[in-house]
């Protein structure tokens, strides 16, 4: 009774275990099949894969890791959430406190930071391998496409990301990246042919992103939203379109001669 | 301290040394992958994981995903013991950094505004790149070189995307962070920035060079010429070129795919050729019109 196989097998029969885990695992065909496609999270994969998917040489599983730095964002993301008040009468001040009062605040909002970088570097890198493996090619065409939209939703959400301390840094990366709205043809103040549409610095793109004439109290509201709301929610949206194409195209691609 | 290490080591900064190490890393790892299947499909054998059975998901998959999992998070984990996010002064509206940059993945385009006017650096140029990303499978229809890494086969494919990832991204992000001090003059790792320092490049625009003013109807006139020559001549000298040598390929092409890959090929290409006019010639703008210019 007291040893740990009895342990064990009494834990295993015990109707809590049961009904979480359904089932024994025997490590048979059948078993490991059941814990691929009995499971919400790893049915994501097939049963079966290549060889080569296990190696890492072909994929060097960048895009798993794109997506697993982008939990690591959202986990670490609404954590901040519970901190942090988007106005500019409180921002910056949320942000040293977590630097001084909160517990672990620092390690949070380090994760954070680096996570974010961390993201960008290896979704690029993620292309990059997709690229060089010829894997847009037929039937993947599409999925490619969908990519590249992750790629720019993934920039944007770092680039919203910039002002929400709201220091000098940030301040001013989206006050240089935000001008050229206004530089748009046709639709921004500065941009060529403008002048045709009556566009002002009060009507044009510019003022559409920032929600003003400036950089404010709206434009941090809008950054804020569009960054914690908006746009991780349209990319968990495509990395899911992502993810089945991967599949219904195939798997991951193999040489095609 | 030495100016190089301090730039090099500033937290946001380690981001792109990281950067350079990964992405050059996995670019050899790539091309040496990619030279050794040549020379496997050289003398006809079966490239790498050409003959490959399956495998079950559970365990061997769901196992190596769980320990790069653990060791990304041990990574970040680390990093972010180590180095702390940096938090500058609070915003002030009235005083302007210099130099002001943007988040360091947009430096390659705040680079090119020192060659092109904010709505081509800003707007157009960010656009075509979305845009020929997406259609690089449209209009690569080389149907080899599908699913493994290979050079030889798609020699075009992969020199035509290198220069762009490598020169006219990461290249132009590197100079961005490492080379450009206040006013975004150059400056060398181990050179002090100047916040005093004025550099007064005489720049001129292109019919200058020839004694015609740029804002002269004749100025005008020999500009329309120079950027509509590119842009028609560019369209059309490739075209020569294939018809007479490679006319099944072009066939095979059709001409909408032409079009359309010929003009994101002359729009890149018109990034390194305005690049050398400013920093060689010193030249400014090629075109100037009443509503824009180039
Ligand atoms: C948030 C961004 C992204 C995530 C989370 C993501 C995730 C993934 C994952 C997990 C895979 C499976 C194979 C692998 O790990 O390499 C994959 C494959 C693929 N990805 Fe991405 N990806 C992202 C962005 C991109 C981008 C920017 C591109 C290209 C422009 C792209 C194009 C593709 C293609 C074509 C495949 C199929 C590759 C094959 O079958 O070999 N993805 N992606």
């Amino acid at each position: 009774m007291n040893n740990p196989t009895d342990i064990k097998e009494r834990v295993k029969k015990n109707i809590i275990w049961k009904s979480i885990f359904r089932r024994d695992y025997r490590n048979t065909v059948r078993d490991r099949a059941q814990a691929i496609f009995g499971n919400v999270f790893l049915h994501l994969h097939p049963v079966q894969v290549r060889e080569g998917a296990v190696k890492l040489r072909f994929t060097w599983g960048m895009g798993g890791i794109t997506f697993f730095a982008f939990i690591i964002l959202v986990i670490t993301g609404v954590v901040l959430m519970f901190y942090y008040h988007p106005s500019v009468s409180q921002a910056y001040s949320d942000i040293k406190d977590l630097e001084f009062q909160v517990p672990f605040g620092v390690i949070l909002r380090n994760l954070h930071r680096w996570g974010a970088h961390f993201m960008v570097i290896v979704v690029m890198i993620h292309m990059f391998r997709v690229f060089m493996t010829g894997s847009y090619k037929a039937p993947r065409q599409f999925n490619w496409g969908v990519g590249v939209i992750l790629l720019v939703l993934t920039f944007m959400l770092s680039f919203t990301g910039y002002l929400t301390p709201w220091d000098q840094l940030g301040f001013w990366a989206i006050t240089v990246g935000t001008n050229m709205g206004a530089a748009t043809p046709l639709l921004g103040y500065q941009g060529p042919f403008s002048e045709f549409l009556h566009i002002t610095p009060f009507n044009d793109v510019r003022f559409a992103l920032l929600g003003g004439s400036r950089v404010a109290d709206n434009a941090l509201l809008r950054a804020y939203i569009w960054h914690c709301v908006a746009i991780p929610l349209v990319s968990v949206i495509l990395m899911f379109v992502h993810f089945w194409r991967v599949r219904k195209d195939g798997g991951i691609s193999k040489p095609h001669k | 301290m030495n100016p190089f290490i301090e730039i090099i080591t500033q937290p946001d900064n380690i981001a792109i040394v990281i950067m350079v190490i990964l992405v050059s890393f996995f670019t050899v790892w790539a091309f040496q992958q990619a030279f050794q299947n040549d020379k496997l499909i050289a003398v006809g054998q079966p490239v790498d994981g050409e003959n490959e059975g399956l495998v079950d998901t559970f365990k061997p998959l769901v196992r190596i995903e769980l320990i790069i999992a653990l060791a990304v998070m041990v990574f970040l984990t680390f990093w972010s013991i180590v180095v702390d996010a940096p938090l500058e002064e609070i915003a002030n509206p009235t005083l302007t950094p210099n130099p002001a940059k943007a988040p360091w993945y947009f430096l390659g385009l705040q680079e090119l505004l020192v060659y092109f006017d904010p709505w081509l650096a800003g707007v157009v140029l960010p656009s075509l790149i979305i845009v020929g990303l997406m259609a690089i499978p449209y209009i690569d229809i080389n149907p080899k070189g599908n699913g493994y890494y290979s050079f030889e086969e798609r020699k075009f494919a992969i020199i035509t995307f290198s220069f762009g990832f490598f020169i006219l991204w990461l290249l132009l992000i590197v100079i961005g962070v490492f080379f450009r001090g206040p006013g975004w003059l150059w400056y060398w790792p181990w050179q002090e920035w100047d916040h005093a320092r004025v550099v007064f490049e005489p720049t001129r625009d292109f019919s200058t060079v020839f004694g015609i003013d740029s804002r002269s109807l004749p100025g005008f006139i020999l500009g329309a010429i120079v950027v509509n020559g590119y842009l028609i001549g560019g369209m059309i000298a490739p075209y020569k070129y294939l018809k007479k040598k490679m006319p099944e390929f072009l066939k095979e092409f059709g001409m909408i795919r032409y079009i359309v890959t010929t003009s994101l090929f002359i729009t890149m290409m018109s990034i390194p050729i305005k690049m050398v006019l400013r920093l060689v010639f010193l030249i400014k703008y090629i075109w100037i019109t009443p509503w824009f210019n180039v």
